[in-house]
């Protein structure tokens, strides 16, 4: 049926609602199409020109001209992009792992009757309301060799003691550790919080009938009911350790030299400060790939158990 | 749970126990204190303070010099106005994308579950993905868009950036809340003739205040603090907040005034800070909203 007879059908029976009906279905499509069309355009289309972009031998300019995977063999031939990829493994693992030990321990200690729970709780989560930016000016203060903590400990009366990481090429990546984990491990704490408060009493006070002490209940009972906040957790923090940028960028800048360059930085340094766009390109891509392969099946599980449920 | 585990332990261990949960509680409060403790001191003391003193020492003069210095003339690359010209950028930019990504998400979310139709589960699937990608992976189309359209370096640009980059997160925000919107409620109003968007106005938007809430302090939160765009899309006197800061803090030119970069850096971060104790409660719901299910 095609619509103008469609409508005049209509038109003998209710002359002046036939088209504003037809408008009125088509509404949730006029109003979800923009989005849509951004989302083709400004996510996939972008992926899909960088990607070609990571294909072509662009410098200064972009040339569209394929030239093969001439761009991923240079990458992989580059010493920083190893470096950065190395930084990464460190970063990546040290905070992920820093974080959920953090998170966790402050969690069980607040799940304790504590009184002015809220009050601490949000003292430990503050950070997370802050740039990157400011808490990387904050810890770069703090870690530098001259005024910061080191100066400090030796006014203490430690005269030889020596804590010179953020200058220090190989030792300043896990500065960035330290400040990062400070930034975010509030919020995993707020996360396993959330996961005690949701546990079903009844299997605590049949394991203490049993006459399990408290140790052996969180070992063996608490701890491990906690697995999807622990799988989300790890999600999120590997997610913002491979997007990590501004803090390394405030802290130490990638130095000295690149020792503390990270894929998003070399990415940053190599696309538009150094008019490598080709080669900024296909890092561009492995950043992509990395992150696919770490949520993609993260979706799946995810879509496929609210199927379930 | 915990109040359980007491009842089989003795008074006495149950007394140490609580002295070293407390304990620890207070020792890491002040280890999550401390910056904030050291930012705030360094800012108001003198240079000279500064070297003679330790990082934990309190300031022995008080001196508003640094935030003078920082809001008005400190030097953030090649000129030196301070951050006062950056803040009201950072302003003039997140306030319109905030607002205007938060009603489009409105409306998305709206149509995503009242209205759904065939494709519409794909559409915010593919929507989805928006929240992880690395933006490493648009920047370079990005800036020959903005090239093209001829608002690059422009707060018009930022705007549109985030607002783009920002629709995936509003969008899941509003949907997840509004799937718990009964089903009947716009049923039984379209049945009497309601239309779509007397339905949205009269209905869904008068229960959405929490979610609105959660969303704005979410895109607030997010574009304020944002460094990437603001440093690839923009330059000079157009820079946000967090792209001035970091210059003020790594330009070395003369003597590193220490104090001025605190300053610097707790303006920058004052904002979000105080949204942060405003509606803390808020902001941890659509941290973990937009974390778990994003």
């Amino acid at each position: 049926m095609n619509p103008p007879q469609a409508a005049s059908n209509l038109a003998l029976t209710r002359p002046r609602k036939s088209l504003a009906d037809y408008a009125e279905a088509a509404l949730p499509k006029i109003v979800l199409g923009p989005t849509l069309i951004v989302a083709l355009i400004f996510i996939y289309g972008f992926i899909v020109w960088t990607g070609w972009l990571s294909f072509t031998e662009s410098r200064l300019l972009p040339r569209y001209e394929l030239a093969g995977v001439v761009q991923y063999i240079n990458l992989f031939a580059n010493e920083r992009w190893w470096t950065a990829l190395k930084n990464l493994a460190i970063f990546g693992g040290l905070f992920i792992f820093c974080c959920l030990a953090l998170g966790l321990l402050l969690a069980i200690l607040l799940d304790q009757r504590i009184r002015a729970e809220g009050f601490l709780r949000s003292i430990y989560l503050y950070p997370m309301a802050l740039s990157f930016i400011v808490t990387g000016t904050a810890w770069k203060w703090i870690l530098n060799p001259g005024l910061g903590i080191q100066n400090l400990v030796r006014q203490w009366g430690f005269e030889s003691f020596t804590f010179e990481w953020i200058v220090t090429p190989g030792m300043s990546i896990y500065t960035v550790v330290i400040a990062g984990a400070w930034q975010s491990s509030g919020f995993v704490m707020a996360l396993f919080l959330a996961g005690l408060r949701g546990i079903d009493d009844s299997i605590i006070k049949a394991a203490q009938v049993d006459g399990a002490g408290p140790v052996r209940i969180y070992a063996s009972i608490v701890i491990p009911s906690l697995r999807p906040v622990f799988f989300s957790s790890l999600i999120i923090l590997a997610h913002i350790a491979i997007k990590s940028f501004d803090l390394v960028m405030a802290l130490t800048g990638g130095g000295p030299g690149f020792s503390s360059d990270l894929p998003a930085t070399f990415m940053y340094t190599f696309a538009f400060n150094r008019n490598q766009i080709g080669l900024g390109a296909a890092s561009a891509m492995m950043m992509l790939a990395t992150v696919m392969a770490i949520i993609v099946p993260m979706i799946y599980s995810e879509t496929r158990r609210h199927r379930r449920g | 749970m915990a109040e359980r585990l007491e009842r089989t332990q003795s008074a006495g261990t149950q007394l140490i126990g609580r002295v070293i949960v407390y304990g620890l509680l207070i020792a890491f409060a002040l280890y999550y204190l401390m910056p904030l403790f050291v930012m705030i001191t360094t800012s108001v003391k003198t240079l000279a303070e500064i070297r003679t003193g330790n990082l934990l020492s309190l300031p022995s003069t008080i001196t508003m010099e640094p935030w003078v210095k920082a809001w008005g003339s400190a030097c953030t690359g090649v000129d030196c106005t301070g951050l006062k010209g950056n803040f009201m950028n950072s302003v003039s930019f997140v306030v319109p994308a905030v607002i205007i990504s938060t009603l489009i998400g409105a409306f998305n979310g709206y149509v995503l579950t009242m209205w759904r139709f065939k494709g519409s589960d794909l559409m915010f699937s593919l929507l989805l993905v928006g929240c992880f990608i690395p933006f490493q992976v648009v920047l370079l189309p990005m800036a020959q868009t903005l090239g093209s359209l001829g608002i690059a370096n422009s707060i018009t640009g930022l705007i549109f950036v985030h607002v783009v980059y920002g629709l995936a997160f509003t969008t899941l925000f509003f949907r997840n809340f509004y799937v718990s919107v009964p089903a009947e409620l716009t049923k039984a109003a379209r049945i009497d003739g309601a239309g779509f968007f007397t339905i949205f106005f009269r209905i869904i938007l008068p229960l959405s205040p929490p979610i609105i809430v959660v969303c704005v302090i979410w895109q607030f939160t997010q574009i304020w603090n944002d460094f990437l765009f603001g440093v690839v899309f923009s330059s000079g006197q157009r820079q946000p907040i967090t792209v001035a800061l970091n210059n003020l803090v790594n330009t070395s030119t003369g003597v590193k005034e220490y104090n001025v970069d605190m300053a610097a850096a707790i303006i920058a971060g004052l904002p979000t800070l105080l949204v942060y104790i405003v509606a803390g409660k808020y902001f941890l719901r659509g941290l973990t909203a937009g974390a778990v299910k994003g």
